[in-house]
């Protein structure tokens, strides 16, 4: 299994899970917030729509759909 | 910077761009290289769940590509053309540089997404998209789904969904019953296999198929991040009606990935990619196959596929071999999309508050103030933020009939660095 933390907290996912999956998983379906300060969260699953776009491992803008969950990362969701 | 050199460049690793390699490097010695923008081959229809495909004939592809000297990058996203023999990529180890004698497009498609209030919300997924995401490790066991939208997608995505442990409340497709009961009878005479054990399968699991049907709003009852049940309205014959669920799957058919072509200069037509009988597009030692140039499923991008890989290399007499087939799945293609034809109602769901383009938050009052596509992105932004118009380009042309395009480099955002 993998073991990664969103937000400080841990979640276990299977190998192979990507990293949105991994914070649907922990119960969290708003990954970020638009320009208008809207909540959103995954829309295409392909890396097309940048509606996922997450903090992995200090690196801003990630597509959290196009990333596989690494044992150890660390996924931020500001606010 | 990556310097790559190669006889025959691929750009995608679905269905097309998979047939196209294999037939390239298996009708002569050229070099053959397969760019491809996802962690691994099979593109979305074969897109691999938790890292490994399911599909047989995906893994007999993927693993017919690995036995031949076809060099391959994953996780490689094209980003420009700076000649017309080479393009950019971005990858994990920085930009990489393809310079190239034949180019074969095979670019695919994603999911038209039209805006109702209550669109955006987490929670509300495309239909394909929610499947790409369990695929990805997403799990939906109990979860209470509306799949919704517009093709034959959204069979597979609901039978998909309930494979997985999902409630399928309902499939809402918007098509009336005359057309999809013609399209169903037709596919006992057709040769797609698949769509007709769908059918069947769909019948037995006695999931509700409303045809005629769509969302007009969903709503949230859930606050902050996590995850609440939501409304969802339905319309038909404009009888309203609402359910509660957990998650939205809405999904309006296919809508082709051409900006890499239109950025290379290829002739386009009502958004596909125009090609001759030999798969050839409009500009020299260019080959275009699968979705860009018509929306035809698998069968088609794995025929169109293998001509344009036999013609990259001159192949072409045993290309006019897969003539028969490449026209009757495009005939198949063609019914299709009759079938699936998006009703003039769904151009009035957007009330002016609702955003049409969520990267800039531009809603659809703002964007009806104006004309074309050009003078709203000019004015609103519309269009210019990182999906750069995928989403929002695809439902202004339904909504305004905007000519979109044509698209500028970088076609994808990448990092200051690799520019």
């Amino acid at each position: 299994m993998v073991n990664i933390t969103v937000n400080k907290n841990s979640v276990t996912v299977a190998p192979g899970t990507t990293v949105a999956a991994a914070i649907l998983n922990s119960g969290l379906a708003g990954f970020r917030r638009s320009t208008g300060r809207e909540m959103r969260g995954p829309l295409c699953g392909m890396g097309i729509c940048f509606e996922c776009r997450v903090t992995i491992d200090g690196i801003n803008h990630q597509r959290s759909c196009t990333v596989m969950a690494e044992d150890g990362m660390e996924i931020e969701i500001s606010d | 910077m990556i310097e790559v050199e190669t006889d025959i460049l691929v750009v995608g690793g679905g269905a097309a761009g998979m047939s196209a390699a294999l037939a390239a490097s298996s009708y002569s010695g050229a070099t053959v290289t397969l760019v491809d923008n996802n962690a691994k081959l099979g593109g979305q229809i074969w897109r691999a769940e938790l890292g490994k495909s399911k599909s047989a004939e995906a893994r007999s592809f993927i693993k017919a590509i690995e036995t031949k000297r076809i060099r391959i990058f994953n996780d490689a996203q094209v980003f420009a053309a700076p000649t017309n023999t080479s393009v950019l990529a971005e990858t994990s180890r920085g930009t990489a540089r393809f310079e190239y004698n034949k180019l074969i497009l095979a670019t695919g498609a994603r999911e038209r997404f039209l805006p109702f209030p209550g669109w955006t919300l987490p929670g509300v997924f495309g239909a394909g998209g929610l499947q790409a995401l369990v695929k990805g490790g997403f799990d939906v066991a109990g979860k209470r789904i509306v799949v919704a939208g517009s093709g034959p997608l959204l069979l597979v995505v609901a039978e998909y969904l309930k494979s997985k442990g999902a409630k399928v409340i309902a499939v809402a497709e918007q098509a009336p019953a005359s057309r999809i009961n013609r399209f169903a009878i037709g596919l006992w005479r057709s040769p797609a296999k698949l769509a007709q054990a769908l059918w069947l399968r769909m019948k037995l699991f006695g999931v509700s198929y409303l045809t005629d049907t769509w969302v007009t709003d969903v709503r949230s009852l859930g606050s902050g991040r996590s995850n609440g049940p939501i409304i969802v309205t339905f319309n038909r014959h404009g009888k309203k009606w609402q359910v509660e669920g957990d998650y939205l799957a809405c999904g309006f058919d296919l809508v082709p990935n051409n900006e890499l072509a239109s950025l290379i200069g290829c002739k386009i037509e009502n958004s596909f990619v125009s090609v001759d009988e030999f798969q050839r597009t409009t500009c020299e030692n260019v080959f275009c196959a699968g979705e860009p140039t018509g929306i035809g499923g698998v069968a088609a991008s794995l025929v169109e596929g293998t001509i344009a890989g036999l013609c990259s290399v001159d192949a072409t007499d045993a290309a006019r071999m897969s003539f028969a087939t490449r026209d009757r799945s495009q005939r198949f293609a063609a019914q299709l999309t009759r079938t699936f034809a998006l009703r003039d109602e769904l151009r009035s769901l957007a009330n002016d508050n609702t955003i049409v383009c969520r990267c800039e938050d531009v809603d659809f009052g703002r964007l009806r103030e104006f004309d074309s596509w050009r003078a709203a992105k000019l004015q609103t932004r519309c269009g210019m933020g990182p999906c750069q118009g995928r989403i929002c380009g695809a439902a202004a042309q339904f909504l305004f009939d905007w000519k979109i395009g044509p698209a500028r480099p970088p076609i994808f955002p990448i990092k200051l660095e690799n520019l």
